[in-house]
């Protein structure tokens, strides 16, 4: 226990300096590319053009635009954007639950035993998952703006994209909700020579269906957000007619429908959040 | 099994979800059985069969290189701010500021995350002009209003006795916050803000469709044309994009994880 | 610096009559334990007596003036001057040791050279040499979550000891070590104040270490004080009453039974001429 020999010895060196400065430095050498590809300038937010600009768009938000014939217009497009939603989450479920029952392995006869075309489990559980793997990684608003091209401006586009795109969501969650429930009741189904679609209705899915709609109401949530935003390229709703207001510099009818915008999101989180108590 | 009661709650919701669907379709009336058959589906076939082959020609492929590093960019920068600007908020948001400023921040917080990034896009590039600038600005508003909140609540399950224990020892509010309080809440920031940039990815990608730069508005810009097989190419660069940030981000969050201060 | 209450009453919130009326004063240099069983107010009146907890009712002096008048940088210089052993120590626990020590000086340094201090520490070889007398000077630059209790309760104390402080406050700080490391960490304590002639008021709750090392003896129960003697005037029956409500053995560190010093009547003066 002795204290002067330490205390006489010269400082040491902190070990971590080294290390510290390599991390600025590459923090620096990442950042400063980053900034330039980036154009970051924040100089040409006080450039005095998009200032008028920005200022006079700014100043038309207020007041909103509360006028009989434009609140009926916002109603309307804000009913589009639920049934968008709806209509869109309807249809992913259409596709994504079987695509989710295919990929299922708990429904494999080939794995209880011996089994007619054993091989084509396998090869037709690849295929899918890569397609349920591209469903939902191009992202939603793209596949908007290809249906847009598609089939022209308007819902249906949007009903479209929500439909594959949530469908590879759900169709993977879906799975993992089959997946992670007890196999048992199924297999014993299957191995007792019961069909497939029997092991399915009465060994999975009872238990499963909770799980399975609370998930689908939040993605329901989602897919009314989703819908106002698609509706930027072009996909109906309300995200069409504020993209419109937007390009006519009309500040006030863009302060109404972001009201309304926020007002839906409201509704939608709640009524979702309801439902999934009561789901629990 | 549980053979007990029947659970009817899940089937009422979903009886009332289909009752809703059909509502919807109705109201929407659209032709889908029209649209998905007949020479509309023929067009759409055409349409689909369009993007292959993906363009790999040497000059479009530098395009969309320079495409993907700028998107890569604006999500990195754009979540750089919100992660500093999240941190300046969290403050007040978690009551360090006093009471008054506390429901103030976290109203400002709930707007900035409220609002969508491509409606902050379309707002900055009024503000900043076209270009990756706006598309940075967007993501790091709304993303500012995630992180905050994220930021601020752990702020508020953060121990307090490290920060009081120097300011009992005659340390200022600050230099107490900087020793006492940021090397708990800052590896737990970091993690969220990683996290964040993964999401942020995808998003800077699409930002573009409303001309704030990277891949989204060449995409945007090729779809016009209908030249799909440009599309094709950029599409897959946003998947090949997305990723290589969901692995950076996981390697990082890692890397970081190991280190301290 | 000294210190002085009078009729000093804290409660707490919920109620909790924490100090009952304590009267104390401690000159200069003076060192001086408190001990009792859990939940006599040690803690509280160690925290009233650092101008860290604001009295109920009562007067407080430090230096003769009521550090809550005071306007706020005299205020903070006065918290700088006051080093507090908290009884669990306030560390992050991703801080390396350098970093939590050098932190004692806050007070002194400021924001910009605080902020300069956490690039690159600002004075290694003081936060080692502080470490050292607490015999942990080869862990300098590990972080504090690699280290067990009793080594953080020992950082605690060296991040005071690097504070020079003219008041030290310790709260049970060796409550998590064995009893070797216990008595040289309180020696430690006292030979700081002895050397640097500066108060130092503790809390103890092993009854030796609080007889071998300190002059002055409180015994604190349900917010009152029950006796304040040298050792030499504490007597067995004085400890157990004063435990009593806890147990009936008086604590120790190494929880072996008791050994009060000898307490021989002072022999009869012998005549100078033998």
């Amino acid at each position: 226990m002795s204290a002067t020999p330490a205390a006489a010895l010269p400082a040491p060196r902190d070990p971590a300096l080294w290390p510290r400065l390599g991390l600025a430095i590459a923090l620096a050498v990442a950042l400063w590319p980053a900034l330039e590809i980036a154009e970051f300038d924040p100089a040409t937010l006080f450039d005095p053009k998009n200032v008028e600009t920005m200022g006079r768009f700014l100043g038309t938000f207020f007041p909103m635009a509360l006028g009989a014939d434009f609140l009926a217009l916002v109603g309307q497009s804000a009913l589009e954007t639920v049934a968008l939603a709806t209509a869109g989450i309807a249809l992913a479920i259409a596709i994504g639950f079987p695509l989710a029952m295919a990929v299922s392995e708990s429904l494999s006869v080939a794995r209880v035993g011996p089994a007619r075309r054993a091989w084509l489990g396998p090869v037709l559980r690849g295929p899918v998952r890569v397609l349920l793997i591209l469903m939902r990684s191009i992202p939603e608003i793209v596949w908007a703006l290809l249906f847009v091209r598609a089939v022209g401006l308007g819902p249906a586009a949007g009903v479209l994209a929500i439909a594959i795109n949530y469908a590879g969501m759900l169709g993977k969650v879906y799975f993992e909700i089959f997946e992670a429930g007890d196999t048992r009741p199924a297999r014993a189904i299957l191995e007792a020579g019961g069909g497939r679609v029997n092991a399915f209705l009465y060994g999975i899915l009872p238990v499963a269906v909770p799980e399975l709609v609370s998930y689908s109401v939040y993605r329901w949530e989602c897919a009314i957000r989703a819908s106002v935003v698609m509706g930027f390229v072009g996909a109906g709703g309300l995200g069409q007619q504020m993209e419109l207001s937007m390009r006519m510099l009309a500040g006030g009818e863009v302060s109404t429908m972001l009201v309304a915008f926020l007002l839906l999101v409201l509704l939608a989180d709640t009524v979702s959040a309801a439902l999934r108590r009561l789901l629990v | 099994m549980n053979r007990g009661a029947f659970v009817w709650t899940p089937w009422a919701v979903i009886g009332g979800f289909l009752v809703a669907a059909a509502a919807s379709f109705a109201y929407l009336g659209v032709d889908f059985i029209g649209l998905l058959s007949g020479e509309s589906a023929r067009q759409m076939a055409a349409f689909a069969a369009g993007f292959y082959p993906p363009d790999t020609t040497p000059e479009f492929l530098a395009r969309a290189t320079r495409g993907a590093a700028e998107t890569l960019a604006i999500s990195a920068v754009g979540t750089l701010l919100a992660a500093l600007m999240g941190t300046v908020l969290a403050l007040p948001a978690a009551g360090r500021w006093g009471v008054a400023l506390k429901p103030l921040a976290r109203f400002a917080l709930n707007v900035l995350r409220a609002i969508p990034e491509l409606v902050w896009a379309v707002f900055m590039v009024l503000a900043a002009g076209l270009g990756p600038f706006a598309g940075s600005l967007a993501l790091a508003l709304h993303t500012s209003g995630v992180l905050g909140r994220l930021f601020a609540e752990t702020l508020e399950n953060s121990p307090r006795e490290p920060m009081q224990a120097l300011r009992d020892a005659g340390s200022g509010a600050t230099a107490a916050f900087l020793y006492g309080t940021l090397p708990v809440v800052l590896p737990q920031y970091v993690s969220y803000a990683l996290y964040r940039w993964e999401y942020n990815i995808r998003m800077a990608a699409v930002l573009g469709f409303v001309g704030a730069g990277g891949l989204g508005q060449m995409l945007y810009v090729s779809l016009s044309v209908f030249k799909t097989h440009e599309a094709s190419t950029l599409i897959l660069a946003m998947i090949a994009i997305v990723a290589v940030v969901d692995v950076l981000s996981a390697w990082l969050r890692r890397f970081l994880g190991r280190s301290g201060a | 610096m000294n210190v002085a209450i009078d009729d000093l009453q804290l409660v707490l919130p919920g109620d909790h009559r924490a100090l009952a009326g304590v009267t104390l004063a401690v000159a200069r240099g003076e060192r001086v334990v408190v001990i009792g069983p859990s939940g006599a107010g040690k803690t509280s009146l160690l925290r009233v007596l650092g101008a860290a907890l604001r009295p109920t009712s009562g007067s407080l002096a430090v230096d003769g003036a009521d550090p809550w008048s005071l306007p706020r940088g005299a205020l903070r210089r006065l918290r700088s001057s006051i080093g507090t052993v908290h009884q669990a120590p306030p560390l992050p626990p991703r801080q390396r040791l350098v970093t939590a020590v050098l932190a004692g000086r806050l007070g002194e340094w400021g924001l910009w050279k605080g902020l300069g201090s956490l690039a690159y520490p600002a004075d290694i070889a003081g936060a080692r040499g502080a470490l050292a007398r607490l015999d942990l000077a080869e862990r300098l630059f590990d972080r504090c979550d690699r280290l067990s209790g009793g080594q953080l309760q020992r950082v605690a104390v060296a991040r005071v000891l690097y504070q020079r402080p003219e008041l030290i406050l310790a709260d049970e700080p060796v409550s998590s070590l064995d009893p070797q490391l216990a008595d040289h960490t309180v020696g430690e304590l006292h030979r700081e104040a002895q050397a640097r002639g500066i108060t130092l008021v503790a809390s103890l709750h092993a009854v030796d270490l609080a007889l071998r090392w300190f002059p002055r003896i409180v015994g604190l129960r349900e917010g009152a004080v029950v006796f304040d003697a040298p050792p030499v005037r504490v007597s067995d029956q004085m400890l157990r009453e004063l435990y009593a409500a806890e147990s009936p053995v008086i604590p120790t560190q190494g929880n072996q039974p008791l050994e009060l010093p000898e307490r021989k009547p002072r022999a009869a003066a012998q005549p100078l001429c033998r």
